[in-house]
Order: C-alpha cells, then sequence, then structure tokens
C-alpha cells in the first residue's frame, strides 16, 4: 500500500514539473485568444470566455510580421542546407580522405566550440561589413557597407558549425571503413562514393544535424539583431523583441506574436523529437 | 586517422609491388579529394571564426568607430576598463547570476534525470514535456515570462497567492529582477541537461549497482558512492557547458528588463553589445569581450579542478 501511494506521489510531482514547463505555453495561448477585458481582468481569468483571433490579426498588421517571418524562415532553411552539405562534407575528408594539415585543422575546429560566441562578436562584424566588392566596398573593403543587411550576414557566418563538421565526422567514423574500397579499387570518383555510398548511410546523422540546425538558426537572436538594421530584413525574433519593447502593455497580440514565433520550431519538435534526443544524448556522451 | 599520406598501409605488406605503388597512388589521390571536400568549409571556417579570434585581440588594443580605420591605443582600453564602474557592476551581477543559476541547474537536472530514469511507464512522455522549453524561442519565452511574472494579473502571482505568498514585483524590482531571469534560464535549459544526465545514467554499469545491493547499501548510500561519483565526467560537462552559457546571458536581459531596474540586471554581453554597437567603440567593446573570455577560461579552469579534486 505505501508503495502504491509512494508512486502516485512520484506521478504527482512529474505532473507539477511538467505543468510549469508548459504553462508558458498555455497561459500565451489563452491570453492571445482572449478578448481585450478578460487579458486584465481580476481575479485572473485562466481560460477566455469567447475566442478571438484579433490579437493575431493585429500582430501581422501592426508590424510587418510575416515578412519576418519569411525572413526567418529562409535564414534558417539556408542554415541547415549549408551545414548538412558543408558539414558532411568536411566531415567526410576528416573521417576518410586524410590529407596534409587535415589532423592540425581538425584540431583547430574542435578548439573552436570552445571559445565563447562573444569574443568573435565585434570582430566578426567588422569582417562582414568590409567584405572586399560588395554593398558599395572597394577592392580593400572600404567605402559601403559590405555585406551589412543582407541575408549573407547571417548565412555565411553561420553556413558550417564547428559542431555539424564533428558530428558527421563522427558518425562517418562509425562506418565500415571498407564499404567503399570496392567502388574506389574500380575507379569511382570519390565524391560519387562519398555522395552514393556513404551519405545515404547517415540519414539519421543528417536529420538530427537538420533539426539541430533549424533550431538554432530561428531562434538565433544577437547576430541578426547587429547585423539586420533595415526593418524589411528583421528576423521574427528582432520583430517580437522590438513591439515587447514599443508596446508593453499590449499583451494581446505580444502573445499572439510569441506563439507565432514559438510555432515552427516547437511543430518541428513534435515530428522529429527522436532526432533531437538522440543527438543531444550523443553531445553529451561524445564528450566522455 | 592512422593512415598518413607517404606511408603505405599496413596491410600491403605481402603484396607485390605494383599493388603496393596503387595503394599510395590511391591515397595520393584520397588526400587531394580531401583537400577537395574540406577548402569550401574550411575557408569559411578560417574567415568567419579563426581569423575573428585572432582580431578580437588585436582589435582590443585600438580605437576603432569603423568609419575612420583604427588606431593604435595600446593598452589605453584595458586602462579604461579598470577604472570603468559599470563594467564591475555587470561583472558582479553575471557571478551573482551564475552563482543562484548553475547550483540549481545541477541539482534539478540531475535530479529530475535520476527520477526519469526510473523503470516505470510513460518516463519518455516527461522526458519529452522537459524538453519543450528547450526548442523553444529564448526571446519569445522571455516575452511571455514577462508577462507570467506580472505582479498584479500574471499567473505566477497569482498561483503564490493560493498558497498565501504575497508575490513579489519580479522583473520590476531590482532585487528580484535577476531571480526571475534565474527562473526563465533555467525553465528554458533545464531539459537538455537532464538528457545529458540520462545519458550519463544510462552508461553507468549495472553491476556496481547490484555490489552495492549486495552490500546493503540503501537509495541515499547507493546515489553517493555510485551514482554521483559515477556521473563526474557528465557533471563536468554540464556546469562547464552553464557556466560558457551563462556568463554570456543576453537575450532574457535584453527582453525582460532591458538591463534594469538600475543597472541590476545589465550583463557583460549586454555591455558590449551597446559599446560596440550603439557607441560604436569597436576597440574598448572588444577589450571588454577579451577580459570576459579571460574570465570564462579562468573560472571552466577552477571548475574543471574543483571537479578532479573530488575524484580521490
Amino acid at each position: 500500500m505505501t508503495r502504491r501511494i509512494r508512486i502516485a506521489l512520484f506521478y504527482g510531482v512529474l505532473t507539477v514539473v511538467g505543468l510549469f514547463m508548459l504553462l508558458p505555453f498555455l497561459w500565451s495561448l489563452s491570453t492571445s485568444l482572449k478578448p481585450d477585458d478578460e487579458i486584465i481582468a481580476l481575479p485572473i481569468k485562466w481560460l477566455p470566455s469567447s475566442i478571438t483571433f484579433e490579437h493575431y490579426w493585429s500582430a501581422f498588421t501592426t508590424v510587418p510580421f510575416a515578412r519576418h517571418f519569411a525572413n526567418s524562415m529562409l535564414l534558417a532553411v539556408a542554415g541547415v542546407v549549408t551545414n548538412l552539405m558543408l558539414g558532411s562534407l568536411a566531415g567526410y575528408a576528416f573521417a576518410r580522405l586524410p590529407f596534409r594539415g587535415s589532423r592540425v585543422l581538425f584540431r583547430l575546429l574542435l578548439g573552436s566550440m570552445m571559445v565563447p560566441a562573444v569574443v568573435t562578436l565585434v570582430p566578426s562584424f567588422i569582417i562582414v561589413r568590409s567584405m572586399p566588392l560588395v554593398g558599395g566596398n572597394d577592392l580593400t573593403g572600404q567605402g559601403g557597407v559590405g555585406l551589412l543587411n543582407t541575408y549573407w550576414a547571417v548565412i555565411l557566418p553561420g553556413a558550417v558549425g564547428a559542431f555539424s563538421v564533428f558530428m558527421m565526422r563522427q558518425f562517418f567514423l562509425a562506418l565500415p571503413k571498407d564499404l567503399g574500397e570496392a567502388a574506389r579499387v574500380d575507379g569511382c570518383p570519390e565524391f560519387r562514393i562519398f555522395w552514393k555510398i556513404y551519405l545515404p548511410l547517415c540519414r539519421p546523422a543528417l536529420a538530427t544535424l537538420a533539426v539541430f540546425t533549424f533550431v538554432a538558426g530561428w531562434n538565433g537572436f544577437l547576430w541578426p539583431l547587429i547585423v539586420l538594421n533595415d526593418p524589411d530584413m528583421n528576423t521574427i525574433q528582432m520583430s517580437l523583441a522590438a513591439f515587447s519593447f514599443n508596446k508593453q502593455t499590449d499583451y494581446g497580440p505580444l502573445m499572439a506574436g510569441s506563439i507565432v514565433a514559438m510555432a515552427p520550431t516547437l511543430l518541428l519538435f513534435a515530428f522529429a523529437q527522436r532526432y533531437l534526443t538522440r543527438g543531444l544524448a550523443f553531445t553529451g556522451s561524445g564528450l566522455q | 586517422m592512422t593512415r598518413t599520406l607517404a606511408g603505405p598501409p599496413a596491410v600491403g605488406r605481402a603484396s607485390p609491388g605494383h599493388a603496393k605503388q596503387r595503394r599510395s597512388r590511391m591515397s595520393r589521390h584520397q588526400a587531394r579529394a580531401g583537400v577537395l571536400f574540406a577548402t569550401p568549409p574550411m575557408v569559411l571556417f578560417l574567415i568567419f571564426t579563426v581569423l575573428p579570434v585572432a582580431g578580437a585581440l588585436g582589435l582590443s588594443f585600438t580605437s576603432y568607430d569603423v568609419f575612420t580605420p583604427p588606431q593604435w591605443t595600446g593598452l589605453q582600453n584595458y586602462a579604461r576598463l579598470l577604472e570603468d564602474a559599470t563594467f564591475f557592476t555587470t561583472l558582479k551581477n553575471i557571478l551573482l547570476y551564475c552563482a543562484m543559476f548553475v547550483p540549481v541547474m545541477i541539482a534539478a537536472s540531475l535530479l529530475l534525470a535520476v527520477a526519469l530514469n526510473s523503470r516505470l511507464p510513460a518516463m519518455s512522455v516527461f522526458r519529452t514535456i522537459y524538453y519543450i522549453p528547450v526548442v523553444t524561442s529564448p526571446v519569445a519565452a522571455a516575452t511571455v515570462w514577462t508577462w507570467m511574472l506580472n505582479s498584479h494579473y500574471g499567473p505566477i502571482n497569482e498561483i503564490l497567492g493560493f498558497f498565501g505568498i504575497p508575490g513579489p514585483a519580479w522583473v520590476g524590482d531590482s532585487s528580484t529582477a535577476m531571480v526571475s531571469i534565474v527562473l526563465v534560464t533555467l525553465w528554458q535549459g533545464v531539459g537538455s541537461n537532464m538528457l545529458i544526465y540520462l545519458a550519463g545514467l544510462q552508461n553507468i554499469p549495472t553491476h556496481l549497482y547490484e555490489a552495492a545491493a549486495l552490500d546493503g547499501a540503501g537509495r541515499w548510500a547507493t546515489f553517493a558512492h555510485v551514482t554521483w561519483p559515477q556521473l563526474r565526467l557528465t557533471t563536468l560537462f554540464v556546469t562547464t557547458l552553464s557556466l560558457i552559457g551563462a556568463f554570456q546571458l543576453f537575450d532574457q536581459a535584453y527582453v525582460m528588463t532591458k538591463g534594469g531596474p538600475g543597472n541590476s540586471t545589465l550583463t557583460p554581453v549586454y555591455q558590449i553589445y551597446e559599446t560596440a554597437f550603439n557607441r560604436l567603440q569597436m576597440g574598448y567593446a572588444s577589450a571588454q569581450a577579451f577580459t570576459l573570455f579571460l574570465i570564462i577560461v579562468a573560472v571552466t579552469v577552477i571548475n574543471m579542478r574543483i571537479n578532479r579534486s573530488d575524484e580521490t
């Protein structure tokens, strides 16, 4: 009997923690659907008495939220594509095609994962701004604004994370070495071996990496805040932060905007959670 | 990994000369392909990671406003830093934040991991729920939490009131603003560390638990003498990650409090952001960033020492 009570108590505690984790989603959803007078009401109304979508409408009409949503989507998807492509190419080279200096380069890559992002913030901005021959710049990178306020300012610096290369390398190392041997002896080009034999076996790793990079790209805030100043180029996170700064008490549209800004990664998580949790466990055990 | 450019692989030892030759031609061929594969990503890596790291130190010795070329000022930025009261405020704030955030983070994520490691049904459901905040946009989550912590109309104070606890003003009061940020970042981050701990728990050999059970060890003794020591590396990993992340706190401070009230939640990264991109003092911001980097390295090394001395 006492064991049964203990188990019930255990589930009770887990459920309370779970409600705490879910409360922000439930509360923002509820607020976003409430009529105005019920948002600021005492005592608190937990659920709307009638559902309205006006706050979503006003979130999308007071700021170019749709445009910012599209910007974020484009940047996040571009980040996924480049990281999968370049990460697996470099990962394969480091795992299976050793070349002069590849070990040193790989160590450098690993070491860079330890460098806090804040260190590179200012110099990266200057590099993006000083790209030669773009954005009005001359050959020495002076005179214009370089890649600032273009999608490239976010895409290029994030195109291949050290983590992407590291993760793909680990995965290629785990695949049997002699898979490509026969094709290699037959004179098959290395890229075909990579593309036709090894890459298809990497689907789980690629899926994990895709989810990871999408989440990171979609949620990224500080870097886009620095390099994308043109209002048309803003990401949805910047848009939401500006909105919450300018209209602090406009809770209805603010919560509607938050729901929209949270939705894509949550939906992705709902569909691909096994890849995410697997990848995270991999990072944890990979460093032991 | 062991194969080098020049040396033929050991398997080719018994085969005749021309096979050996073909082998080495093939590995040269592979090396060329490797260079080809690795060049595009590595060029980007050099431009956007290696170059900025090197540049960060160099810039910190200059005065640079983006519009005129940088001027060498030697150690001036660092001298200024020593007299910058705001910089010390941000350091004090972030240390306070770390002191609250990291221990609670370790305790909470380990506790949840141990709980969810039990063999009862539905554990994966809870694991999923606890992980959801990790993938949630920090900016949106901070926006929602600011509203949740609203002292009059927010649900948190309503719930506290139900238990007879008078709710504080949270982000509106300089004494609780940082606690609010701790709360939000814990909510957001606990799920990922919980997963790392779960992976660590699953790596503990079961025979250790069997031995402990044979010795008649109770639940607490087993935890103290088997689980905790076995998770030493996991704990080191989690504390290191948490510390590096915590020292770079920005999103939540920017969205929830704008560094206020009265600079009580101004963080180093926030100050670096303002110095560089609002006041356009790139050189001084680099000195701030580099100093913060050194502090992070120092704290990480101390943290490793502490964890290593636990070993004995």
